[in-house]
């Protein structure tokens, strides 16, 4: 049945590869030959003005850092909102609604709530100072914190961006046959067994889709560094940026955004490798 | 029926297309975005005009990708343009705008200062725009400051040595840095190093970049950055960590402290920038009104820049939003009291006797964004990071050399002047 | 969906134990929520104030009514209506089809479909601004809501194609088989079995593409001039202002999405697949 028809899927396909040849292909096309010429000839130049720069190597350490400590957080926390959902019955709707809202939230709005919390005069300083534990205004945001800065950045990615997580974790679950666990637990399975036995095979295609999407967006993060640390804490895309917007160097920010592009890529194919799913249910 | 709900859509979106598509002179500013300042001009600057004008506003990244994208198709939407010196002279560099000789001779024989009508030349032979604005840079500082003062300094005749030992003073006293400046990454921090630094300590920008002059300078400002709030790096608007009290002294654009003067004029001062061995640096802040090549209404935007750069107009302006005329204009006495303190701080700066005049950059083309960059990047490198002085100002010295020869760009004041390339000295 | 609900067999310490952690990520998401809102009401003196307090303290309304006041706020959320209508069609239209192939079928190229649509996430759109803007203004779609969905719908289309591969592979392969025996042809099977089953999850798919479009700031800041959508037109605003204006901003362009997400919360989680049976 799956080949009788080989042309099918061609034809399905074909609407999204025209639209996407079109309004992303083209583009992206002129924006890697702008990135490897310069003056209409190909060359090494933007790429060499790249690594050379200041911020080249802080940035790639930084997005890297950010992706690793984010990413693991977000799927730990979406597993366990989809684990402790599952056990809700009435309510459930309205706390998976509640948990959803960040992803209707602008990257400004983000930036400006965390920073609301956590600059020297916010809401962090406020809670300890009139606990006691501080005598006065604390830095968490300069650059000569580096290390709460991470951490600070971290938080509010993980606050940002962990409800796409949860939402592809918690349909995964919603998929998984209760009849199993409840098999496992006559055979006496304890709750750590079936999660890892039975849950966590079950959900891989969902968990994949959740890895690669979110990893992808992890190395894209921009806005919220931008609003929290300043220059204090460059990532890619944000040099990325101030290449094209603040240096007017079209060359060099196109150089950028095909490293991080070809980072993302390689990403992904890591992922598709190492998650590895049943192909009939590959996501 | 998701079909006939496309094809409806598509209708009605053509429809919103359609409707304003009568001709209307768009005027696109990356000035004066604020939602209250926007409202003034469209609501009160530009209400004097005959034909209707569509005041859109946007942030200059956007600004320049639309400019380049309109003028790599070759098709118009926008017939007037407002902004900075530094954002229309990349435009400039690729023959993007119509030359408005006749409106600056009108303008010169009405009394608008021929040095300030040459910069909207760009370092070229005709009249790339028309000076709309100007505003300048200053200190702010909350009165709870002036306690701290150290004995005899004159805040209008503040230095650079009573600048550092003002700030150790409120850093010992208060437990807190009490000075901050805009260095984040949207800040004007670059536009500090050369309009203020570098010609208060060496009295030039390009050509003693690496001298003796210059090494001493950072030396001191490293003493100053010492009672710096480390958060300098994160501020963008100096008004925000004014009003939040997290910063009592600061230096700003003055648009950018307006907030914090306007909302309590009792509660700060604003002063001169600080002067240096070689005298007090200052640079000032020029808007500008240009004309896009192929704008579809050219005559409509002549008009609308004879309107705003009236002497009534410019008053307006003023008044409303805080930048000063570049036309022979009398601010009235009646003024709000924070743009008043203002204009007094820019009146101070300006007929300081010891002032030194730093232009902004001209003839840099597309590459002012590379300039700026060296001045941060040596800031990184020597305050932030702690790198030996003398390494790091040959390093940029080299990078500012290649680009000044790349540009050809001819040295400006206070720089002696030049024939060929700005020579890094 | 509330087959996963079971009765409450555990001990009474495991349910405090759950309910806190609920309560705990509900507070984790809501209170910074509270804070944009207390910033955006607190006028002001409200947002400078040292140490702060977390209640409301002098309520005000203006930076609000201001916005509403603006000239043009009611053409932009039009605008932005408009795009994210463009957005939501175009990406189902086009998503939805891509989906079922990549959940039915095995074929050549099928990996290197899913990098190509993926790899429009990770491409920094911004940076391809430039050469989007000038095709549009040589064919014409500059300065046009279509045009602006048009990009949306680039961004939205990895999610549709992810997420509605997901729903069709919920949906019973032996539903769909069972009704071509009984005579109907494919178009027939998927439009009367398949289709009605997929639905809800189509929904969720149309929010993702809502959301994103609603959301979007710099294309749209950039391919527009007169047609703003009320995103493009309200950071551009606010980028400089006042910050209560920025936090009632912030709130304003919230709200939208977040009812928008409350009237499909029902179908939001049948995303990947109708449930368990």
């Amino acid at each position: 049945m799956q080949n009788d028809k080989s042309w099918i899927p061609y034809l399905l396909i074909a609407p999204s590869v025209i639209f996407l040849a079109l309004l992303f292909l083209l583009p992206l096309v002129q924006t890697i030959w702008l990135a490897i010429s310069e003056g209409g000839v190909p060359s090494l130049a933007n790429l060499q003005t790249m690594a050379g720069d200041l911020n080249f190597r802080l940035a790639i350490r930084n997005t890297f850092l950010l992706t690793l400590a984010v990413v693991p957080i977000q799927i730990m926390i979406a597993l366990a909102m989809g684990s402790m959902v599952a056990k809700v019955g009435a309510g459930r709707e309205t706390i998976l609604w509640i948990w959803t809202i960040p992803l209707g939230i602008s990257d400004l709005a983000a930036g400006l709530v965390w920073l609301s919390i956590l600059q020297n005069s916010g809401y962090l300083n406020s809670l300890l100072f009139s606990a006691g534990l501080i005598e006065r205004q604390a830095n968490w945001l300069s650059y000569q914190t580096p290390v709460a800065l991470f951490f600070a950045i971290a938080i509010a990615e993980i606050w940002r961006g962990t409800a796409i997580v949860m939402v592809i974790i918690v349909a995964g679950l919603n998929q998984v046959p209760k009849e199993y666990r409840e098999a496992a637990e006559v055979f006496g399975a304890g709750r750590w067994t079936r999660f890892f036995r039975i849950t966590l095979p079950l959900i891989k295609p969902a968990l994949q889709s959740a890895l690669i999407l979110r990893t992808v967006l992890a190395f894209e993060v921009f806005a919220v560094v931008y609003a929290l640390g300043g220059s204090n804490m460059p990532v890619l895309v944000g040099e990325a940026y101030t290449w094209q917007n603040q240096n007017q160097n079209y060359g060099v920010a196109a150089a950028y955004a095909v490293l991080i592009m070809v980072i993302s890529l390689a990403a992904t194919l890591v992922y598709l490798k190492a998650v590895k799913v049943d192909p009939e249910r590959l996501p | 029926m998701k079909r006939s709900l496309l094809i409806g859509l598509l209708a009605a979106s053509g429809f919103f297309a359609g409707a304003a598509a009568q001709a209307e002179t768009i005027f696109l500013s990356t000035q004066l975005r604020p939602i209250e300042e926007a409202t003034a001009v469209r609501n009160v600057i530009l209400k004097g005009l005959a034909a209707p004008v569509e005041y859109v506003v946007e942030e200059p990244p956007q600004f320049a990708v639309r400019m380049e994208a309109e003028r790599q198709a070759g098709t118009h939407t926008i017939s007037l343009v407002g902004a900075l010196h530094g954002e229309l002279s990349p435009i400039a560099a690729k023959n993007g705008f119509v030359p408005l000789d006749d409106l600056a001779k009108q303008l010169a024989d009405n009394g608008m200062p021929k040095g300030l009508l040459d910069l909207g030349k760009l370092g070229k032979d005709t009249q790339q725009y028309i000076p709309w604005m100007q505003a300048t840079y200053v200190m702010a500082a909350n009165k709870q400051a002036l306690q701290y003062l150290p004995a005899g300094a004159d805040i209008n005749k503040l230095t650079y040595d009573q600048l550092i030992e003002w700030g150790q003073k409120m850093q010992s006293e208060t437990g807190q840095p009490r000075i901050g400046f805009p260095a984040g990454p949207k800040g004007l921090m670059a536009r500090y190093f050369q309009g203020y630094f570098y010609p208060s300590f060496t009295g030039g920008v390009v050509r003693p970049f690496k001298s003796a002059d210059a090494a001493k300078g950072w030396e001191s400002f490293k003493k100053l950055w010492a009672v710096v709030n480390p958060n300098s790096t994160n501020y963008n608007f100096m008004q925000e960590p004014l009003l939040a009290d997290e910063v009592w002294v600061a230096w700003d654009h003055i648009a950018r402290l307006k907030e914090a003067v306007a909302s309590q004029p009792d509660q700060y001062v604003i002063f001169p920038a600080p002067a240096g061995p070689k005298g007090r640096g200052y640079m000032p802040v020029v808007a500008g009104l240009a004309i896009p090549q192929g704008a579809p209404d050219e005559a409509g935007a002549k008009g609308v820049i004879e309107h705003l750069v009236k002497p009534e107009t410019q008053i307006l302006t003023a008044q409303n939003v805080g930048f000063f005329p570049t036309v022979d204009a009398k601010l009235p006495s009646d003024i709000e009291p924070g743009i008043a303190m203002l204009a007094a701080g820019v009146q101070a700066t300006q007929q300081a006797p010891d002032a030194v005049i730093s232009l902004l950059p001209v003839g840099l083309g597309d590459r002012g964004g590379e300039f700026n960059k060296v001045y941060m990047d040596t800031f990184q490198r020597i305050v932030l990071r702690g790198e030996p002085v003398t390494d790091v100002l040959n390093d940029q010295a080299a990078s500012l050399g290649k680009l000044m020869g790349d540009t050809g760009a001819a040295c400006w004041a206070p720089d002696a002047p030049s024939q060929a390339p700005c020579p890094v000295e | 969906m509330s087959t996963a609900a079971r009765p409450s067999s555990f001990g009474s310490a495991r349910a405090v134990l759950l309910w806190s952690g609920i309560a705990v990520l509900c507070a984790w998401v809501l209170v910074p929520i509270y804070l944009v809102a207390l910033g955006a009401f607190g006028g002001r003196t409200g947002v400078y104030q040292w140490p702060k307090t977390i209640f409301p303290a002098g309520i005000s309304f203006e930076p609000f009514l201001l916005f509403l006041k603006t000239e043009g706020v009611a053409g932009a959320f039009m605008n932005s209506l408009g795009a994210a209508a463009v957005t939501v069609i175009l990406s189902v239209l086009i998503g939805a089809p891509a989906g079922y192939a990549l959940a039915r079928y095995n074929f050549r190229g099928k990996d290197g479909y899913r990098l190509l649509v993926l790899l429009t996430r990770a491409f920094p759109l911004a940076i391809l601004a430039l050469p989007l803007t000038v095709s549009f203004i040589r064919i014409g779609l500059y300065d046009t809501v279509i045009g602006v969905g048009l990009v949306h719908t680039v961004l939205a289309l990895p999610f549709a194609a992810l997420v509605t591969q997901g729903i069709f592979l919920g949906v019973p392969r032996e539903l769909e088989e069972a009704a071509w025996v009984f005579g109907c042809s494919r178009p027939q099977a998927f439009f009367r079995i398949v289709a009605p089953l997929a639905l809800p999850g189509l929904a969720a798919t149309a929010v993702f593409a809502f959301v994103i479009s609603w959301n979007e700031v710099f294309a749209a800041s950039v391919l527009t001039v007169r047609h703003r959508t009320l995103t493009a037109y309200l950071l551009t605003v606010l980028a400089e202002s006042p910050l209560h204006y920025r936090f009632a901003g912030g709130l304003l362009l919230i709200l939208p999405s977040v009812i928008f997400i409350f009237a499909v919360r029902r179908y939001l989680f049948a995303i990947w697949g109708i449930s368990s049976k």
